[in-house]
């Protein structure tokens, strides 16, 4: 038992099967001074794979900001840690299970889920929240609303089970996405043990312990499966998708924060993709040692397993740890106890490499660092100045559209003419826009007894930071997290560097709506194949856009997910990329429960104030403010094009610091931000959230009226402020210091009323006038009517 | 003496009862694994909601098997009080200690939301200070809350004033609106909305509180 066992095998086919290209294997046998056995090959394809080992994105991911006084663990680990202060420190990442999702939208979406949790329990914290962002196509389609169904439905499955409440998450559809749906799933956890568990390996001779579920041969290959673009074929691959067990998971989390309390585990990895190999190959590198794996004691879920599918399995709901000598019983009762398996299956080695004994004989034998960290590194090149495709829809202005009459509309493209009421109600039934409760609803989103804001109620979810161990006594609990996903898609496609940092801009915009001090972010880039020099550019503008945003807001990125060849073939041989939707999951800190904000209306009487780039400097020459790119230019107009808004990064700043503390001094009594749709859909989603209405005024200007109801960008936020309040709010807003010698951007534009009717004037024309039930209508009934289910 | 609440694997709201009861009302918990046997001191037991054993089978239908239940028949046939929510009442209709069973949702999905339920009986074992026809609000979150059973056996619940809580607008499908039920001697009472969320001021409303302060009479 000295030499690696090498049977032949056909190179060229082995290559392919493991979406390695020839020169990977020259480079693998550089590193192993001989040939690879197949075993080994296999480890090698999902080692160096998109997925696992970013060889596309790693240049890139390292333009982003990365440290920060409350980071303190950030990317390379399962998941980023930040300090809450007062001894809480919070872990949280966000993950992608997209094609597998697409293949099998149900375990594809619950195992996207249970993956993600175990990132966050790997690290010695008990999971709090969980939240999605998804991306279909349109739901007149069938097979969208069967992918939408079946992701929910796995989603609710997992979560529900696992006792981890979905707090919030976004939801939006457009024909780039049918045929590969994005299912982004982000958890947060908080630290439960003293020390941050961590996955270097230490410790020579200690023993290596499995625990968990035991191995199958589901999710074979799952890295590399993920790794390249979707086909009609990829439906055969569904042994590449994982089946998930949130019971086994309960049991798992319960078991794990038991043992790490112990002291007695030095190092624990999660297995996820690319299995056995991954955690065995990670611990390793990143504790500068060995790990030797014997696959004959892992628990087998079947009989005639190979050493090959043994290490590729993704298998759910598994561990591996390295603990203490001595302490393998304390440590394995416990799991035991908990009805799953926990056995030892090796030791650490000095010599730095991965080693794999199978019946007795060592099928593989590779360096550590040739699998994990020191992986290849894909140079791509990169357009100079903006590529033509994009460029054309630079060049396009809202001149081009018909001229606006006083009370509507001509479109663009059907020739029909819509009143404003019409263009409302229409963005209001487009279910990117539309209320996700349908989805929602299906998701526990109260279990652990936490959630403060629940989702459809505030522009993030607020969750109480309260230890789930607590002794007898009665105690306050008075801070919170917030937490929210955003990804504006469109203005990504059309400029990828705006929508990026207007991606982060708008987390960040939603964090404080609620009253929170945005403090770090994960980020879960959805791209097509970098292997296009358009693909490509698209990805480093985007990247680029997010370092520049998180600069400006200091919010750190602690970590994350790559997720490359979002693509489907057509039936004539083309590619049809996703639009880049590089979706940020942003977290922040509430100091105190009582000083938050909801969306809806409070109150009767209410004055309503827009904080902002103000209407009446809304003309044509401002780019932060524009009808490129927006809702409204797509769903009434029919097109996407245009060059999305300015952000004014600094602006947005110094208007969401002021937000956050008008909200601690007590004038604010809702706040919601304006985006997708513009001034009119978020007045009117403030309404149906309170069933108050509105009655707004909206000054006499030069600009198109379009422009003033529908138009996206300016770092808007709407505020109500308590009648008795306004006088003293004025003067606050007055003394409040200036940016750039200029005063504060906010201004009065109505107020709330009583009587439940939505109304829009500009000095004597009537430009809406609905009943909030008609509003709601829309609204509610848009994702439930393409689905024909019932209310 | 103090509270029991059994922890199946699988049991999600097991912490969310000892928030609920100790955390925020002040009484005295006591965690009991499936596998103990031993019920002694406990004035009241609580069964609370999750997935115990994975709810593989049926809901409920593995759990009813646990060591824990068999001395609570016992428990309950000395008269001392049980409560079981979402979960738990799907393992008492499977013990037979309630009668009917629990289905999939009508509309098949899984559903969390806050819903209008109406006190519909006027025995005071669990709604002391609420009259017959009072309206409360509570949250539900389940798959499988459709109460379904024989028509002998609703007109024993009717006859006998055993149907404790109704939904005002019925989510679930379940027969005669029913969200919870008692059993004859009222010591044991099963439901499916989730009193336990009810009971915090700073997450919502308060109307859990009177269910829970009963356990103790």
């Amino acid at each position: 038992m000295s030499s690696v066992n090498a049977n032949s095998y056909d190179i060229a086919g082995a290559l392919d099967k493991e979406g390695l290209k020839a020169r990977d294997y020259a480079e693998i046998c550089r590193r192993l001074k001989r040939h690879p056995n197949r075993v080994e090959l296999g480890m090698f394809g999902v080692m160096w794979s998109e997925h696992c080992c970013y060889r596309n994105s790693k240049s890139l991911l390292n333009l982003f900001p990365t440290t920060g006084p409350r980071i303190l663990v950030g990317p390379g680990e399962n998941a980023g840690v930040v300090d809450l202060d007062q001894g809480q420190r919070l872990v949280f990442k966000i993950e992608s299970h997209n094609h597998p999702s697409a293949i099998e939208p149900f375990q594809g979406a619950a195992t996207g889920v249970g993956g993600i949790l175990r990132d966050i329990f790997t690290m010695g914290a008990r999971p709090i929240a969980l939240l999605n962002a998804l991306r279909f196509g349109p739901l007149e389609d069938k097979k969208n609303v069967s992918l939408l169904e079946g992701v929910v439905k796995g989603i609710a499955h997992y979560g529900n089970c696992v006792g981890v409440p979905t707090v919030g998450g976004e939801v939006s559809f457009d024909s780039s996405y049918s045929g590969n749906p994005l299912v982004n799933a982000m958890a947060l956890g908080l630290m439960e043990t003293k020390d941050i568990v961590c996955s270097g390996a230490s410790g020579i001779d200690f023993p290596v312990l499995y625990v968990g579920s035991t191995t199958g041969r589901d999710g074979m290959g799952g890295a590399s499966f993920a790794s390249s673009e979707l086909t009609k074929a990829s439906l055969d691959n569904r042994p590449a998708v994982q089946v998930g067990d949130p019971f086994l998971e309960k049991g798992l989390i319960e078991a794990c924060l038991e043992v790490f309390k112990s002291g007695h585990v030095v190092a624990a990895q999660d297995m996820g993709a690319a299995g056995l190999t991954c955690s065995c190959s990670e611990m390793a590198a990143n504790g500068s040692v060995g790990i030797e794996l014997n696959l004959d004691l892992v628990p087998a879920r079947e009989t005639g397993m190979s050493a090959y599918e043994f290490l590729l399995s993704e298998s759910q709901e598994r561990m591996l740890f390295v603990v203490k000598p001595g302490s393998e019983e304390f440590v394995m009762d416990k799991f035991i106890r908990w009805g799953l398996n926990a056995v030892v299956v090796g030791r650490v080695l000095e010599e730095k490499v991965v080693r794999v004994i199978h019946k007795n004989e060592i099928v593989a034998n590779i360096p550590a660092n040739a699998l994990a960290n020191d992986t290849p590194i894909e140079e791509h090149e990169l357009i100079k100045g903006v590529p033509d495709e994009i460029n054309m829809c630079w060049l396009w202005k809202e001149n081009k559209l018909p001229q606006p009459e006083v009370t509507r509309i001509k479109s663009a493209s059907s020739q029909k003419i819509y009143l404003w009421s019409d263009v409302l109600l229409k963005l209001l039934d487009n279910p990117t826009i539309s209320s996700k409760r349908w989805i929602y609803n299906q998701y526990d989103h109260q279990v652990q007894l936490n959630t403060v804001v629940s989702p459809g109620c505030g522009d993030a979810a607020v969750v109480r930071i309260r230890p789930q161990e607590f002794d007898n006594q009665l105690k306050e609990f008075n801070r919170g997290i917030a937490a929210v996903v955003d990804c504006p898609n469109r203005w990504v496609s059309l400029d990828p560097q705006r929508g990026s940092i207007a991606a982060v801009a708008e987390a960040a915009r939603n964090i404080s709506c609620v009253g929170a001090e945005p403090i770090a972010i994960t980020n879960n880039l959805n791209f097509q194949s970098p292997e296009t020099p358009l693909g490509y550019w698209k990805m480093y503008e985007s990247c680029k856009g997010i370092s520049k945003a998180c600069e400006a807001f200091k919010t750190p990125v602690t970590g994350g997910n790559v997720s490359l060849y979002n693509e489907t073939r057509m039936s004539d041989g083309s590619m049809q990329p996703i639009h880049p939707t590089p979706v940020i999951g942003m977290v922040g800190i509430v100091e105190n429960l009582s000083q938050i904000c909801r969306s809806g209306w409070h109150q009767a009487g209410d004055s309503i104030w827009m904080l902002g780039v103000p209407l009446e400097l809304t003309d044509s020459l401002d780019n932060r403010i524009s009808l490129s790119a927006t809702a409204y230019l797509e769903t009434i107009h029919g097109l996407v094009t245009g060059r999305p808004p300015k952000p004014d990064l600094e602006l947005e700043y110094y208007l969401q610091t002021f937000l956050r503390k008008s909200i601690r001094d007590g004038f604010i009594n809702s706040a919601h931000d304006i985006s997708d749709g513009g001034l009119a859909v978020a007045l009117a989603e403030c309404s149906i959230n309170s069933n108050l209405g509105v009655q707004i005024d909206i000054p006499l200007s030069n600009s198109r009226i379009d422009r003033l109801l529908f138009a996206e960008g300016g770092s808007r936020v709407l505020v109500s402020v308590p009648a008795n309040k306004n006088i003293i709010w004025r003067s606050y807003i007055e003394n409040y210091p200036y940016l750039n010698n200029m005063p504060l951007p906010a201004s009065p534009i109505g107020y709330v009323s009583s009587d439940s009717q939505f109304c829009l004037i500009q000095g004597e024309v009537s430009l809406l006038n609905l009943s909030v039930n008609t509003l709601r209508d829309s609204f509610e009934q848009a994702i439930p009517r393409r689905l024909a289910v019932e209310k | 003496m103090s509270i029991g609440v059994v922890v199946f694997p699988g049991s999600n709201c097991d912490r969310d009862i000892a928030w609920a009861v100790n955390g925020c009302l002040g009484m005295k918990t006591r965690y009991l694994w499936h596998e103990t046997r031993d019920l002694s001191g406990l004035e009241a037991i609580v069964i609370p909601g999750g997935f115990s054993y994975g709810d593989y089978l049926r809901c409920g239908a593995i759990a009813r098997f646990a060591p824990v239940l068999e001395s609570l028949v016992d428990f309950v046939a000395e008269g001392r009080k049980v409560l079981g929510i979402c979960n738990g009442f799907q393992v008492l209709t499977e013990l037979g200690i309630l009668p009917g069973a629990l289905t999939r949702n009508k509309n098949l999905n899984f559903i969390c939301d806050e819903v209008d339920l109406e006190v519909s009986t006027s025995r005071k074992d669990w709604f002391p200070k609420s009259f017959s026809g009072d309206n409360i609000k509570l949250p539900i979150a389940h798959g499988e809350g459709r109460y379904q059973c024989s028509k002998e056996t609703l007109d024993n619940l009717l006859d006998n004033d055993l149907i404790a809580l109704r939904y005002l607008k019925n989510p679930n499908g379940s027969l005669s609106n029913i969200a919870g039920i008692t059993n004859c001697s009222g010591n044991v009472f099963g439901l499916m909305p989730h009193p336990e969320r009810a009971c915090d001021g700073q997450l919502g409303g308060l109307d859990g509180q009177e269910i829970l302060k009963s356990l103790i009479s």
